[in-house]
């Protein structure tokens, strides 16, 4: 069977509505990308505990790709793009848990909502989520040392707690709400977060960067105790940020971009040389 | 010998030397387009030659804001040195003592390459640990706390082979005349983007040849083209002739100096013009031979 759509690409829809999750770690460019079609039919899923095929769960056109789109609910279908390191994937839905995580390179664009431990300890690449994204976006599982240590993940929609825990390099944007802990025991990297924010925002942090532009919020939350207030000023690593992800696409005011904010240092109960920029209207 | 003119004037059947370099651009970027001038400018300071100055270096272009990373106005300066080891020391040197003291400012790598040069990542220690690194993609920003805020340094910057030392000589009647031909001419040059004039004004009316009667100097002037000495030495400068002045190019690559070169002859062309020449040490030195004739055969 040839390629489907206008460029040589893999479309996969589930069969049915699934009651239980499936673990589909293969749905990755990096193994579709020579495989033909009956090879990637016999890649190994689990649903539930059963080990099943591919092909059993999922209509599959295409071959030999490394441009996968996933049409359908995939919000029970975990690990999709895990560890990828090329290509795209394009999911026209919703996406289920660890998506993205560990991956090094390529695109994830994910049209609905994914659900928690998207992108966690990513390498490299880009997750583009519309919709809302559940807990743990960016983080480290539990017992690792890091989270996300490099790329890049956008979200336009609301996410959940302790996004980008531990992340020591990388990149997220977040343009709805934020849950809380939002980079809690950051070691590195960039979080902006564009409306309101939760609870204890930078909690135990070491170094990186939180900025937060509190869009439509009237009730700011405190920071914690342990960062202390150091200036004002319009830092210019933001501007490159902010340019940046203009560039993309991704939709940032110009007032942020040529304005001023309020630098926190902290967590003191830490290392104390993360920071957290509040932007001032 | 073939004979060429142009608007009157003629073109000596000769050609420019050049040299292999290595050519690093910086863009700075500031609060606004007076602040970012200055540091290009002293940036760009003492460097017209490599003899003495450790680099060759010019302002390249204005940039606007939305072609800047940070989208501020900006520089583009383009530095030119020997090797990749005069060029790391001659980056840190003068990105640390121009453009980190000027206010405002930020400064980025503008060449992408495989051969790079580490600058912010040794200017970092300024911040006598206090330093912040930034890495957005594959490019590491630095930031360095000043008394002003921040300065923002690129970790590498991207060098590339490139071309020194495209030139060429206007031999006018009166030094008015030349003058004005040479304003024109280093104007029409300039308009080529991925070369700098590294002289004053782009600019040279001390060109020298290679060697000297005395050891301890390396270059002396060109006495063939010093209309004060025509008689005391065997002059290169036709009857007439009381006035000559170069123009220097340094680009990226040699089609950048060919229409550099071209744009300027032409430009050069002008009422009091006698002839257009070229320096060269008969092609021994460099490898690069720009025929003055060859670029207008296209």
């Amino acid at each position: 069977m040839s390629g489907v759509g206008e460029m040589n690409e893999i479309l996969l829809r589930p069969k049915v509505e699934f009651d239980v999750p499936v673990e589909a770690e293969v749905i990755s460019p990096d193994l579709f990308a020579e495989k033909s079609h009956e090879e990637i039919g016999s890649l190994p899923v689990f649903l539930g505990n059963r080990k099943m095929c591919l092909k059993d769960l999922f209509e599959i056109e295409g071959q030999s790709s490394t441009n996968i789109v996933l049409e359908g609910d995939f919000s029970r279908v975990k690990k999709i793009g895990y560890g990828m390191s090329r290509g795209k994937i394009h999911i026209k839905g919703n996406v289920g848990m660890h998506t993205g995580a560990t991956m090094k390179g390529g695109e994830i664009i994910v049209e609905g909502d994914a659900m928690d431990w998207l992108g966690a300890e990513m390498n490299g690449g880009l997750i583009w989520v519309k919709g809302s994204v559940g807990h743990f976006a960016g983080a480290s599982y539990w017992g690792s040392k890091h989270g996300m240590n490099r790329g890049m993940i956008l979200i336009e929609g609301n996410t959940g707690n302790e996004v980008g825990k531990k992340m020591r390099r990388g990149t997220i944007a977040i343009k709805g709400k934020t849950g809380d802990f939002l980079g809690v025991g950051m070691i590195g990297g960039t979080i902006l977060a564009f409306s309101e924010t939760g609870e204890r925002p930078g909690a135990e942090m070491k170094r990186g960067s939180i900025v937060l532009f509190l869009e439509n919020c009237t009730n700011p939350p405190p920071l914690l105790p342990t960062f202390t207030y150091n200036c004002t000023y319009s830092p210019t690593f933001l501007r490159v940020y902010l340019k940046t992800l203009r560039k993309l696409g991704f939709p940032v005011k110009e007032e942020y971009i040529s304005g001023k904010y309020r630098r926190y240092n902290g967590d003191i109960v830490e290392l104390g040389k993360g920071e957290i920029l509040i932007y001032e209207p | 010998m073939r004979i060429m003119w142009i608007n009157g004037v003629e073109i000596e059947d000769t050609f420019a030397e050049a040299f292999k370099m290595y050519a690093a651009r910086i863009i700075v970027t500031a609060v606004n387009r007076q602040w970012a001038l200055e540091a290009a400018t002293k940036l760009s300071g003492f460097a017209t030659s490599i003899i003495a100055c450790g680099c060759e270096a010019g302002i390249e272009a204005e940039i606007s804001p939305e072609e800047t990373p940070d989208g501020r106005p900006g520089v583009s300066v383009l530095l030119f040195t020997m090797g990749k080891k005069g060029m790391e020391e001659q980056l840190l040197n003068r990105i640390g003592q121009t453009v980190m003291t000027c206010p405002t400012t930020a400064c980025f790598n503008g060449v992408t390459s495989q051969e790079k040069v580490k600058v912010g990542g040794k200017l970092r220690y300024f911040g006598d640990g206090f330093q912040i690194s930034k890495l957005l993609g594959e490019r590491r920003f630095w930031r360095i706390p000043v008394m002003e805020g921040e300065f923002l340094v690129e970790d590498y910057f991207g060098i590339q082979p490139a071309v020194g030392g495209g030139n060429f000589l206007i031999l006018g009647e009166t030094p008015e005349q030349t003058l004005k031909a040479a304003e024109r001419a280093a104007e029409a040059s300039r308009s080529v983007k991925g070369v700098v004039l590294p002289f004053p004004g782009g600019i040279v009316r001390s060109g020298s040849k290679a060697g000297s009667r005395y050891k301890f100097l390396r270059a002396s002037t060109n006495t063939a083209f010093c209309p004060t000495i025509r008689e005391q030495v065997k002059s290169e400068l036709p009857p007439g002739v009381n006035c000559v002045l170069e123009i220097v190019i340094d680009g990226l690559d040699e089609e950048v100096i060919r229409q550099s070169m071209k744009r300027g002859i032409e430009a050069a062309c002008i009422e009091g013009i006698k002839r257009i020449s070229a320096g060269n040490y008969g092609g021994k030195l460099g490898p690069f031979h720009f025929y003055l004739h060859e670029l207008f055969k296209q």
